[in-house]
């Protein structure tokens, strides 16, 4: 019998804390089967953010750091400037990245650090318990939102992909979905040019992952991947936001 | 080796740079931006990389990733700048990494002044940030001090795998006066092949983290954290004392650059027959409680001098043991006590001490 | 041990900074042990700048010196606010272009110059500082005037075309403090030989 489908090297097989129907688990294994395919996990270092992937240093197996809230992207650029041979990946959520850590994220981006931003949007924080995130949809129900996001109090939600894209600094930025089997393997094939970009010692790259949080938003796993079809995807449009300009910026 | 005439910020960079360390990150704030500049300058001269951040927010997470990966990092800060890299202080202590951060205090609280003080004692020797952690707290006198206290911090940071502050005022900052940089040679960072994050390859991957969620763990981790500083502080205290061989009457108690203002009054108050000793702790953080307990039990009163309100005043007391009293002179906001100020309160330490009190 | 101190007071872009460098580094080479501590407002230019060079033949002790042995002052803020400092015994040298109002001291010497037309009628006001360090050398004969034109012409390496009007501006300045340490009586030079007199002349009484 032919082996189509196994577990990948990229990560250990330990049992995963992430809830029944989150998309967590499926972002972690492209990012390792990238990891995998370009054979970079023997020089790779992941960053760990705050949120429900904190335990990400768990799964991957490469080497990991553990970051401060919304920090990734400093820790990524210290590393990264100090050992260039390095690739260097975060994993972040939304409050992680697009909330605390907002100015941390842009200005990597903008000095077009040579790293790789995953970063998981699922409009809510997960780990703290269903609170209103900076990508929380408009009129969307939070455990500080009963009424539903206002935006006359609490503003629109951060498309962060639109407002890295338009940096004028060089850099790859993308966003992907969840939802069905066929965004998946687009995603996977954008995970990879992410990373290529990196290993290219191209630009800054950035890969925003529309997923679900069927605990907090107090839906089965099948109607979360709906609700985030019909809710999200017209608020967040999928594509690649940006590519680097061939023959501006970077050194490919 | 002949003495250049160096700002003491430039002369630090200088000497980091002297210690192997080829990599900085920071951002701009008065008085120490001599520092950032000088090395903008000359660390591409060396093969090194300094970086511009976008806050000291950033700074204290740059320096988190860099040591991380084992590299010899530097930043340096000033006051409010230092409140900012609280968090960062906290994860690379609990992560039992080693940097070394300058503070070149200014007076505070708040935006509060530019000029020299000493504002930030307790914020340096205690209360850092959130957590049970100490930093090594080094304290210049003078500009030739601060490069050899830099040149030491990179050493202890290694050694010890913790954070190393080098605590100086502006003024030590902002002065000139002649140095000389010891030629030493320096490897790459001590130990760090044990576990920085360098690419798993040919061995199991590695984690730096300050994230232990099992409370027995966590309890191990912080009692093995401070069984290592109770080794920094049995071999690592440093202190100098002056004028301290004859007997005294009065003993001053101060760090930093302060301490030289107080040798000018002690020599003057010696032609005047009045014999005054000093006391001046080089490690802020340990600190030399044991030595200065003894020199105090020499005099009759304490006499504690420094640019702020009263920080270092504490440990004073505590070596003191209730023993005799010690009074406090302090100016603050960028006011520096004069030579003329300790002369006249040496003397009215004198009187207290006379009139039993 | 000898030591003496003096603090250069001016407006920022006085170059009452560069002044003091000058003479730390003519110290330096002199085998002294020096420290040059600036004090300025938050403006870049036009506020307050100050320096205080302590000059000693062991370890200076405070570099933060509030009465000074000797005051070069350019302008009449700082006159003001340094002048009644300077301690018994010490010198004030006076740049008169800009300080027009009378300042006298009963117990030091007040020593005056129009400095800033003395660089002016060279062909730059800028070089004022140089006529003062000049001047306060000459008086004071701290160091030779080849001493302090050698460190002139080594900080300036960079910037050649400064070179000569510094060294003349300074040569200009320390033939006027020559005359005015006789004109003042201040017969004592300072060489290695009678430095416990310069001291007695420069160093403080209490």
């Amino acid at each position: 019998m032919r082996k189509i489908f196994s577990h990948t090297e990229g990560m250990i097989t330990e049992p995963m804390h992430y809830c029944p129907g989150c998309t967590h688990g499926i972002i972690h294994r492209l990012v390792a089967e990238t990891l995998i395919e370009l054979d970079i996990r023997e020089r790779a270092v992941g960053i760990s953010p705050v949120g429900c992937s904190v335990f990400t240093y768990k799964y991957f197996r490469c080497d990991m750091f553990q970051a401060s809230h919304g920090r990734a992207p400093a820790v990524a650029t210290g590393a990264k400037r100090c050992r260039p041979e390095l690739i260097v990946f975060c994993y972040q959520g939304d409050g992680d990245l697009a909330a605390i850590g907002t100015s941390e994220i842009i200005h990597a981006a903008n000095r077009g650090e040579k790293i790789t931003c995953i970063f998981v949007n699922n409009a809510i924080y997960g780990m703290t318990g269903g609170q209103m995130a900076p990508t929380t949809i408009p009129g969307q129900r939070t455990s500080t939102t009963p009424g539903g996001r206002n935006v006359a109090d609490d503003g629109f939600p951060l498309k962060m992909s639109e407002i890295l894209a338009q940096l004028q600094t060089p850099g790859y930025v993308a966003r992907v979905s969840m939802h069905s089997p066929a965004e998946i393997i687009r995603a996977k094939q954008i995970v990879k040019k992410a990373f290529e970009y990196q290993v290219r010692n191209t630009c800054f790259s950035f890969v925003e992952f529309l997923s679900t949080c069927p605990t907090n938003w107090g839906l089965s796993p099948v109607e979360s991947l709906n609700w985030m079809k019909n809710n999200m995807l017209p608020y967040y449009p999928l594509g690649e936001h940006k590519v680097p300009e061939p023959g501006k910026g970077g050194t490919e | 080796m002949a003495k250049i005439l160096m700002k003491g910020n430039e002369a630090i960079g200088e000497a980091a740079i002297k210690a192997g360390c080829l990599h900085f990150f920071g951002y701009p704030i008065t008085p120490q931006n001599e520092l950032p500049e000088y090395l903008s300058k000359r660390l591409p001269q060396v093969g090194g990389r300094y970086i511009q951040t976008e806050s000291e927010v950033a700074t204290s997470n740059m320096i988190f990733g860099a040591a991380g990966v084992g590299v010899r990092v530097m930043t340096s800060s000033s006051s409010p700048g230092i409140s900012l890299m609280s968090e960062g202080l906290s994860y690379l202590a609990g992560a039992d990494l080693p940097v070394v951060i300058v503070n070149m205090m200014r007076a505070g609280p708040g935006l509060a002044g530019i000029l020299p003080a000493q504002s930030d004692y307790a914020h340096a020797t205690r209360g850092t940030a959130h957590g049970d952690f100490h930093l090594l707290v080094l304290a210049p006198s003078s500009v030739q001090e601060a490069v050899d206290l830099t040149m030491l911090s990179f050493e202890l940071a290694e050694k010890y795998r913790m954070p190393v502050m080098l605590l100086g005022d502006g003024m030590i900052g902002q002065m000139m006066e002649p140095v000389s940089f010891p030629e030493t040679e320096v490897g790459p960072p001590m130990q760090a092949d044990d576990w920085a994050l360098t690419g798993c390859r040919g061995r199991e991957p590695r984690l730096v983290s300050s994230l232990f969620l099992d409370p027995v763990e966590l309890n191990a981790k912080n009692h093995e954290r401070f069984a290592r500083y109770a080794v920094v502080a049995q071999n690592e205290t440093r202190y100098e004392t002056f004028n301290c061989d004859e007997p005294y009457d009065i003993l001053i108690t101060a760090f930093g650059v302060m301490s030289r203002v107080c040798k000018s009054a002690i020599v003057a108050l010696k032609e005047q027959g009045v014999h005054v000793g000093m006391f001046r702790p080089i490690t802020v953080q340990p600190f030399p409680s044991a030595a200065l307990s003894e020199a105090i039990g020499k005099a009759r009163r304490v006499l504690d001098v420094e640019m702020n309100m009263g920080q270092m005043l504490v440990d004073v007391q505590l070596a003191a043991k209730g023993r005799v009293e010690v009074d406090f002179l302090g100016k603050c906001g960028g006011l520096t006590p004069s030579i003329e100020d300790v002369v006249e309160a040496v003397y009215d330490s004198l009187t207290k001490a006379e009139g039993g009190g | 041990m000898k030591s003496t101190d003096v603090l250069f007071a001016g407006f920022g872009g006085h170059g009452m900074l560069m002044a003091g460098k000058l003479l730390a580094q003519s110290m330096i080479k002199q085998g002294r042990q020096v420290s040059w501590l600036p004090a300025y407002g938050a403006e870049m230019r036009g506020g307050t700048a100050n320096v205080t060079v302590c000059i000693s033949d062991g370890e200076v002790m405070s570099p933060y010196i509030e009465r000074p042995n000797a005051l070069v002052v350019m302008n009449t803020p700082s006159l003001k606010k340094f002048g009644p400092k300077v301690k018994p015994g010490g010198l004030i040298l006076l740049n008169t272009t800009l300080i027009k109002e009378p300042f006298e001291r009963l117990d030091c010497p007040v020593i005056e110059l129009p400095a800033s037309q003395i660089a002016m009628d060279m062909g730059n006001a800028r070089a004022t500082n140089l006529i003062l360090l000049g001047a306060y050398a000459g008086i004071t004969q701290i160091a030779t005037c080849e001493e302090i034109t050698e460190v002139i012409q080594e900080t300036f390496t960079r910037k050649p075309k400064f070179i000569a009007l510094n060294v003349s501006a300074f040569v200009a300045g320390w033939k006027e403090g020559v005359r005015l340490r006789e004109e003042h009586n201040i017969d004592v030079a300072l060489t290695e030989e009678d430095e416990d007199e310069l001291n007695s002349l420069v160093a403080l009484s209490n």
